[in-house]
C-alpha cells in the first residue's frame, strides 16, 4: 500500500511538471479577457506546442515553476560565430523562449526563439519579439552554430558518467576477483543484461566474430536504455527521443557495418543472387538498403521514444482542453497506463536498436554460404 | 511549424556532443569495463564448465572406487566362506581322526586288559588246580588210610576193581 502511494505521489509530481505551463496560460487568459474568443483557439493550440516543447532540447534544465518564478538549472550556451566562440550562461535569457530578451555578448545580440538561438533583429516586431518572420512565418534571422551544453547534452554527460562509474567499478571488482567472481549489487542486474546481449543478440546475429563488436553493442544498449529510463523521469531529458542522438548512433552502426563488411556482403549487393535481367532493379534496391536500414534505426528509436512522451502530455493536456478537473481521473489512469507501457518500451527499444545493429553487422561479416542455396 | 521542424531536424550541436560523448564512452568502456567484465564472465564460465567436468570425473571415479570396493568386499566374503568351510572340514577331520585313534587305543587297552585277565585267570586256575590236586592227594591219603585200615574193606576194593577191569 505504501509503495502504491509513493508511486502515485511520483506521478502527481510528474503531472504537476507537465501541467504547470498550461496553468500559466490560464492566468494569461484571465488577464486578457477582452480577447477571450480569439484566445480560445490559441490556447488549445498551445497544448500541442507544449507537448513538442517538452520532448525537444532546451538551453536550461527546467525543474518547476513558470515565468519569472521558474526554477531551472542554467546551462552554458556555446555559440560559434564568425569571430569565434561566444560562451555565456543560459540564465541570461531569463527563461525567455519567445525571442523577447536580447543577450548582448562580444558585440553580438542573441535571442532564444523556441530554444533555437538567433542573431537578434534590430528592432522588435509588434509582439515584442526580436525576430523577423517571412510570409509563411519562417524565421529570416541568421543563426550561429549552436554547440551549447543543452539539457540533452547534460543528461548525456550524466548518463555517460554514470555508465563509466557503474561499469568500471564493476570491471575492477571482476578483474580483482578473477574467475571466482560472483555478481553482487548493481552487477547482479547488469551482468544478466551483458550476458543477454552476448548470448541472445551478438552470438546468434553476428556469429563467431561477435567478440569484436561486443563493446559497441553493450555501449549502445546501455546508453539507450539508461537515457530511455531517465527520459521517463518527469524532469529528465528526452535524449533517446531526439533525432540528433538517434542519428549519431545510426550513423555509427552504418559505419561499423560497412567498414567491417566482407566481399560476400558487397557481392550480394552488386551481384545479387537472381537472374541477371533483374539486376537493374535489384542492384539499386540492394544499394538503397545500405542506407535505409540505419535510417529505419534512427526513425524507430526517435519516434518510439517521442511518441510515448507526446501521448502522456496529451493525456494530461485533456484536463486543460476540457477545462475541468473531472476529466483528470481518465487522464491519470491512461497516463499511468502509458507510463508503465513506456517502462517496457524503454527496454524494448534499447533491445531492438542493439539487436538490429547486430543483425546488420552480422549480415556484413557473415560468410555468405547461403549464396549457393539461392541457385 | 518551427517546433515540428526542430523535432525532425538534428541540431549540429547535439550531433557534435553526442558523437564526442559516445566515442569517448565507447573507447573508455571498451578498454576499462567491457574487456575485463567479458573476460571475467568467460573465465568464470570456463571455470564452471571445468568444475562440472571435474565433478563428473570425480563422480565417475568415486563410482569406480565404490564398485571396486564392492568387488573386494565380495571377494573377501567368498574368501572368508572358503576359510570357514576349510576350518570346518579340518575340525571334522581332527574330530574323526581323534575318534578313530581313541577307538584303536581303547581297543588296544581292552585287549591288553582281556589278555591280562586271561593270564591272571590262568594263573589262578593253575594255582587252584595245584591246590585242589594237593588237597585231593591229602584227602585221598586220608581216605586210603582209613579205607586200608581194615581187611575187609581192602578186599572189597580189590574185588570192585577187579569187577571193573573184567569187561575189558
Amino acid at each position: 500500500m505504501k509503495k502504491v502511494s509513493v508511486i502515485f505521489s511520483i506521478f502527481i509530481f510528474a503531472f504537476q511538471c507537465y501541467c504547470s505551463e498550461p496553468i500559466e496560460q490560464e492566468e494569461i487568459t484571465k488577464g486578457q479577457l477582452s480577447i477571450s474568443e480569439s484566445h480560445h483557439n490559441k490556447k488549445e493550440l498551445n497544448i500541442s506546442e507544449i507537448a513538442f516543447e517538452h520532448i525537444l532540447d532546451s538551453h536550461s534544465w527546467h525543474l518547476w515553476g513558470e515565468g519569472h518564478q521558474a526554477v531551472s538549472i542554467p546551462l552554458p550556451v556555446i555559440l560559434k560565430t564568425k569571430k569565434g566562440l561566444v560562451i555565456f550562461s543560459s540564465s541570461a535569457f531569463h527563461h525567455d523562449i519567445e525571442g523577447k530578451v536580447v543577450v548582448e555578448k562580444e558585440g553580438y545580440r542573441f535571442v532564444n526563439y523556441h530554444e533555437k538561438i538567433f542573431y537578434a533583429s534590430e528592432s522588435p516586431d509588434p509582439e515584442g519579439r526580436y525576430i523577423t518572420t517571412g510570409e509563411n512565418h519562417e524565421i529570416l534571422n541568421d543563426a550561429p552554430l549552436d554547440f551549447s551544453i543543452t539539457k540533452n547534452v547534460t543528461q548525456l554527460l550524466l548518463v555517460a558518467g554514470l555508465m563509466l562509474f557503474l561499469f568500471i567499478s564493476m570491471a575492477r571488482r571482476y578483474a580483482a576477483m578473477g574467475e571466482k567472481v560472483v555478481p553482487k549489487g548493481s552487477a547482479s542486474i547488469l551482468e544478466p543484461l551483458i550476458v543477454f546481449i552476448r548470448d541472445e543478440i551478438a552470438i546468434p546475429n553476428i556469429g563467431p566474430k561477435y567478440h569484436k563488436f561486443m563493446p559497441y553493442l553493450l555501449t549502445v544498449f546501455f546508453l539507450i536504455l539508461i537515457n530511455n529510463i531517465f527520459g521517463l523521469i518527469p524532469i529528465g531529458a528526452n535524449v533517446s527521443g531526439n533525432i540528433a542522438f538517434t542519428f549519431v548512433l545510426a550513423v555509427i552502426t552504418f559505419l561499423i557495418t560497412n567498414i567491417s563488411a566482407n566481399a560476400g556482403y558487397w557481392k550480394h549487393i552488386f551481384m545479387p543472387p537472381g537472374p541477371v535481367w533483374l539486376w537493374p532493379i535489384l542492384i539499386p534496391l540492394e544499394f538503397l538498403g545500405i542506407f535505409t536500414k540505419p535510417f529505419a534505426l534512427m526513425i524507430r528509436l526517435f519516434a518510439n521514444m517521442s511518441a510515448g512522451h507526446i501521448i502522456i502530455i496529451s493525456l494530461i493536456g485533456l484536463i486543460f482542453i476540457f477545462k475541468t478537473i473531472w476529466i483528470s481521473p481518465v487522464s491519470v489512469a491512461f497516463a499511468l497506463f502509458i507510463d508503465i507501457l513506456e517502462c517496457l518500451v524503454a527496454f524494448l527499444q534499447a533491445y531492438v536498436f542493439t539487436m538490429l545493429s547486430a543483425l546488420f553487422i552480422g549480415s556484413a561479416v557473415a560468410e555468405h554460404e547461403h549464396a549457393e542455396g539461392h541457385h | 511549424m518551427i517546433i515540428l521542424n526542430a523535432l525532425i531536424t538534428p541540431s549540429v550541436g547535439l550531433i557534435f556532443w553526442t558523437t564526442l560523448v559516445f566515442l569517448l564512452l565507447l573507447f573508455l568502456l571498451a578498454k576499462y569495463a567491457w574487456k575485463p567484465i567479458l573476460n571475467a564472465i568467460e573465465n568464470r564460465e570456463r571455470n564452471i564448465e571445468a568444475s562440472i567436468q571435474k565433478a563428473e570425473e570425480a563422480k565417475k571415479s568415486l563410482e569406480q572406487l565404490k564398485s571396486e570396493g564392492e568387488k573386494i568386499l565380495a571377494e573377501a566374503r567368498v574368501e572368508s566362506e572358503k576359510i570357514l568351510k576349510e576350518a570346518r572340514e579340518i575340525r571334522d577331520k581332527i574330530i574323526n581322526d581323534s575318534k578313530k585313534q581313541a577307538q584303536v587305543e581303547a581297543d588296544k587297552i581292552l585287549a591288553n586288559a582281556r589278555a591280562q585277565i586271561q593270564s591272571e585267570k590262568n594263573a589262578v586256575l593253575n594255582d587252584l588246580k595245584s591246590q585242589v590236586a594237593a588237597l585231593s592227594l591229602e584227602i585221598a591219603e586220608k581216605i586210603l588210610k582209613s579205607e586200608l585200615s581194615d581187611k575187609e574193606k581192602q578186599r572189597n576194593i580189590v574185588k570192585n576193581l577187579c569187577e571193573q577191569l573184567n569187561p575189558n
